[in-house]
């Protein structure tokens, strides 16, 4: 595959001069790239061009993480313009306003892509059929665009997309190109090759880490081991003495040492002699953090949500109540935070790796006291990202450093920079309680959750209770509970906190599908018919729910020790459920058999992509479950790398089946569709194979 | 400084590095071949395995003072022949996702496989379960395994 590049890219368009450019605007109403913050109205602004060649490419202002956006964002576009796969080439957009919203998170990539993307391609093709029939003196309607030619009916004459670029280049875009009927489809819905398989496994693909520039140096930070910590006083001389140690400069993130490898400027960091300001922060760990969210668990919290009227007292009900708590967590890509920068005479030029580019170009520029124009932000490929790169401290950082040598620097951190500097999944606390009555019916349902809200402290808003990202994945539940009420309370933890894959959809689903499980038990009935029968007939979270117990053979008697839990999770448009299989031998260790995993995501775009994003979920939230927690010590995180804080293991990893309902129904978000039913599904197969329930994460059984 | 010898895809190379530097950053930063990845720098997640005389190691351990005179392959030496069925199974199952840890597990499976064309289940969880996948393609890896090793046959 070629990429071009920024540069080559307008160096082609300066060459050919003959390209055809077409930007599908839709009325811009504000950029707001803070994920969480849903512009009211839609604005990307999408870039297509083919040239004299034939050849199509497609700028893409989503960031490539894995999720696979450079193959299915271009599929949209082929589909309707009718050109041939290999004619696509893509190129990465750099972190621009014109682009629209283009921060890579909340599963949105496809769902603000879908129309315009197609009707880019959609229109680029009317364009090209106008521009056929004009040359032939025909009428558009006797032309047919196919595989990258334009056809004339009347006497099977055709042209090439290549040959009519001029002339179509001149012509008015049109408004309210038709978009093809979903049945027609023949890209949409097909398993495409990705565009970027073979020069990631070949080792070619540049990933942020991979760039390197002429004359670059290389950097290495060292930072305060305490949240909100400083510089207090520094000596360099220690570092400066190692052999290839060019400089020492502090930034307000702490001392950074510039050498003429990756390697010897982490000796060179390892080297310095810091004395620092702990900050206010020292006395923070876990327990004390968990002690205030015990102390709320005894108070009500604010209302979020409030159906029917709960009431505990009335007579012949099976009550029960628990406690659910999750840790604090780490992305933990395997790309380290990394980024290169280049800042000279007044203007700045990054290369990062980040799902964040507008936001990265908004907060250099501040640091740095320079406009936005004098930043360009160049998107590179993600070491995987999961939230982590939509918070741009490590671009800030290579960016005042280079402002500070004179240099262009890449930046790499260490695994344990990474590990110990990252900003973190919420801890939370949760109290629930519930009851049946003597047919088995669920009555009340009660849950309050007790977490940090990631946008109050990021954005340093005060946010009501009621419209708080604590309450995703508890809020509106699909569950016809006939008496139901959701509180919560925000704590402020002075943890660090950001978005991680699916955010709070990692702990309020954990809680709430666990305990429908439990609740399903003093019903004495099946988890799944008891889950099933409390969701609308027409629903399609019922649907895949149905489909997953059907798949998973639900019914099917397992010998002694082993289990099955189900779950189900609806979000980002999309539906899921999951059955899990377990073993748990007697000394506690627990097997994972078996995950099967059924997603109703609506229109499927590329339903390869689909299935890894659903696979991947299901590691990425196994993980958690059983391995995942971040602990604060003395005001600092404790984990230092894969061996502290680790990671599901080829060995560890089940089988996953996955199932695609297929329809053409609006497209959903998929890449954190797959994590919300998991760990409760885990654990519930956990309580059926050995009757312990697990309250607590990461998984302990004793 | 101390100049090193070495073997590098074939080709033989000298460089001057101190010696305490790891064989992954001379791979990376002095010999610009980044398909060797950097992960944790402990040799706990595996993303910078190499070849070292046939052998999979992981380049973040290994000094280049211990490293020389030795024949290294890296990613991109392996690529040199794209039709290793390792990379034909790993396109055709689409195993990659954000891809960064992929030449560790591609490069401890050819050693593997070189080394065992019909390895065991233990074999093969012996060899790939030290390489980490954040983005958890674990499930693509055994199944892109399994179709090499059967096709081997
Ligand atoms: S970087 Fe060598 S094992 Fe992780
Ligand atoms: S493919 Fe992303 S870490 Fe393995």
């Amino acid at each position: 595959m070629k990429k071009y590049t920024r540069r080559e890219f307008v160096k082609v368009v300066g060459i050919s001069g003959s390209g055809l450019f077409l930007a599908a605007y839709v009325p811009a109403h504000g950029f707001l790239t803070k994920p969480g913050d849903e512009p009211k109205i839609f604005a990307p602004s999408v870039y297509l061009k083919i040239d004299s060649n034939g050849i199509v490419t497609i700028t893409v202002h989503r960031s490539e993480m894995g999720q696979g956006v450079q193959t299915s964002l271009p599929m949209m576009v082929a589909e309707e313009l009718e050109c041939r796969w290999e004619d696509i080439r893509i190129e990465q957009a750099d972190g621009d306003p014109r682009f629209g919203h283009q921060s890579t998170g909340g599963s949105q990539s496809i769902r603000r892509t879908f129309e315009p993307f197609r009707i880019a391609g959609a229109t680029a093709k009317e364009m090209l059929l106008s521009a056929a029939a004009i040359k032939w003196g025909i009428e558009i309607k006797d032309c047919k665009a196919e595989n990258g030619f334009v056809f004339n009916k009347l006497n099977d004459k055709k042209i090439s997309y290549g040959e009519l670029v001029e002339e179509a280049a001149k012509l008015p875009v049109p408004a309210n190109v038709k978009l093809k009927d979903p049945k027609d489809y023949k890209i949409i819905g097909k398993r495409v090759h990705r565009l970027d398989t073979k020069p990631k496994i070949y080792g070619a693909a540049k990933f942020g880490i991979d760039v390197v520039l002429p004359g670059m140096l290389y950097a290495s930070v060292s930072r305060c081991p305490t949240i909100g910590g400083k510089v207090k006083t520094f000596n360099g001389d220690k570092a400066k003495e190692i052999k290839g140690v060019i400089d020492v400069v502090e930034i307000p993130q702490g001392v950074a040492v510039i050498a003429d490898t990756t390697w010897n400027s982490f000796k060179g960091k390892n080297a310095l002699s810091i004395e620092w300001d702990f900050g206010p922060n020292v006395d923070i760990d876990t327990d004390a953090i968990r002690k205030n969210m015990v102390l709320h668990l005894e108070e009500d919290g604010s209302e979020i949500e409030n159906r029917g009227n709960l009431n505990f007292d009335a007579p012949d009900l099976i009550t029960i109540d628990a406690i659910y708590e999750v840790p604090f967590l780490a992305h933990a890509p395997l790309e380290p935070m990394n980024c290169i920068a280049t800042v000279k005479n007044g203007k700045a030029e990054l290369w990062a790796p980040s799902q964040n580019p507008q936001g990265a170009r908004t907060e250099v520029a501040k640091a740095l006291g320079f406009k936005e124009e004098d930043v360009v932000i160049h998107v590179t490929l993600i070491g995987g990202a999961f939230g982590r790169r939509l918070i741009s401290d490590w671009a800030v950082e290579a960016a005042l450093i280079s402002k500070a040598t004179g240099k262009s620097i890449k930046l790499t951190w260490t695994r344990e920079d990474d590990m110990k500097h990252s900003t973190f999944r919420p801890a939370s606390m949760h109290k629930v309680k519930g009851s049946v009555d003597k047919s088995g019916k669920l009555v009340n349902f009660y849950h309050h959750v007790i977490a940090e809200s990631i946008t109050a402290q990021r954005f340093n808003r005060n946010i009501p209770v009621k419209d708080a990202d604590i309450g995703e994945g508890t809020r509106r539940l699909a569950y016809q509970f006939p008496n139901l009420k959701i509180t919560g309370t925000i704590v402020p933890t002075h943890v660090p906190v950001s978005w991680y894959r699916s955010v709070y959809n990692t702990q309020n689903p954990f809680v709430v599908e666990s305990f429908i499980d439990e609740l399903a038990y003093e019903a004495k009935r099946d988890p799944f018919e008891f889950r099933r029968d409390l969701l609308p007939e027409d629903s399609r979270l019922r649907n895949v729910l149905i489909e997953a117990a059907n798949k998973s053979n639900w019914f099917s008697k397992l010998p002694e020790g082993k289990g099955r839990g189900i779950a189900c999770f609806e979000g980002y448009g999309s539906f899921c459920a999951e059955v899990i299989e377990v073993s748990v031998i007697q000394t506690n260790e627990i097997i994972i058999e078996k995950v099967t995993a059924v997603i109703d995501c609506g229109t499927v775009i590329n339903p390869d992509t689909v299935e890894a994003q659903l696979e991947g979920a299901i590691v990425f939230a196994l993980t958690a479950a059983l391995k995942g927690e971040i602990t604060i010590r003395d005001g600092g995180v404790v984990e230092k790398n894969y061996d502290d804080y680790q990671l599901l293991t080829y060995s560890e990893t089940p089988v996953i089946e996955c199932h695609i309902i297929s329809n053409f129904e609006k497209v959903g978000g998929v890449g954190e569709v797959g994590i919300g039913a998991c760990a409760p599904a885990l654990c519930n197969a956990i309580f059926a194979a050995s009757g312990k329930r697990v309250h607590k994460l990461p998984v302990k059984l004793i | 400084m101390p100049e090193f010898k070495l073997k590098v895809n074939n080709r033989q190379v000298k460089v001057d590095v101190e010696s305490d530097t790891p064989l992954l950053w001379v791979l990376r930063d002095t010999l610009g071949l980044t398909g060797t990845k950097y992960g944790c720098g402990e040799g706990i997640c595996g993303s910078c395995t190499v070849h070292i005389n046939g052998k999979a190691e992981r380049s973040c351990s290994i000094m280049i003072k211990d490293a020389a005179g030795k024949s290294i392959t890296t990613i991109e030496g392996l690529a040199e022949n794209p039709d290793n069925p390792i990379f034909r199974s790993w396109i055709e199952l689409e195993v990659s996702q954000c891809g960064y840890c992929q030449p560790g597990q591609i490069m401890s499976l050819a050693a593997l496989l070189k080394e065992k064309p019909k390895p065991t289940e233990t074999e093969i969880n012996d060899a790939m379960s030290g390489i980490l996948c954040r983005c958890g393609t674990y499930h693509r890896i055994r199944k892109a395994i399994e179709k090499i090793v059967e096709e081997g046959k």
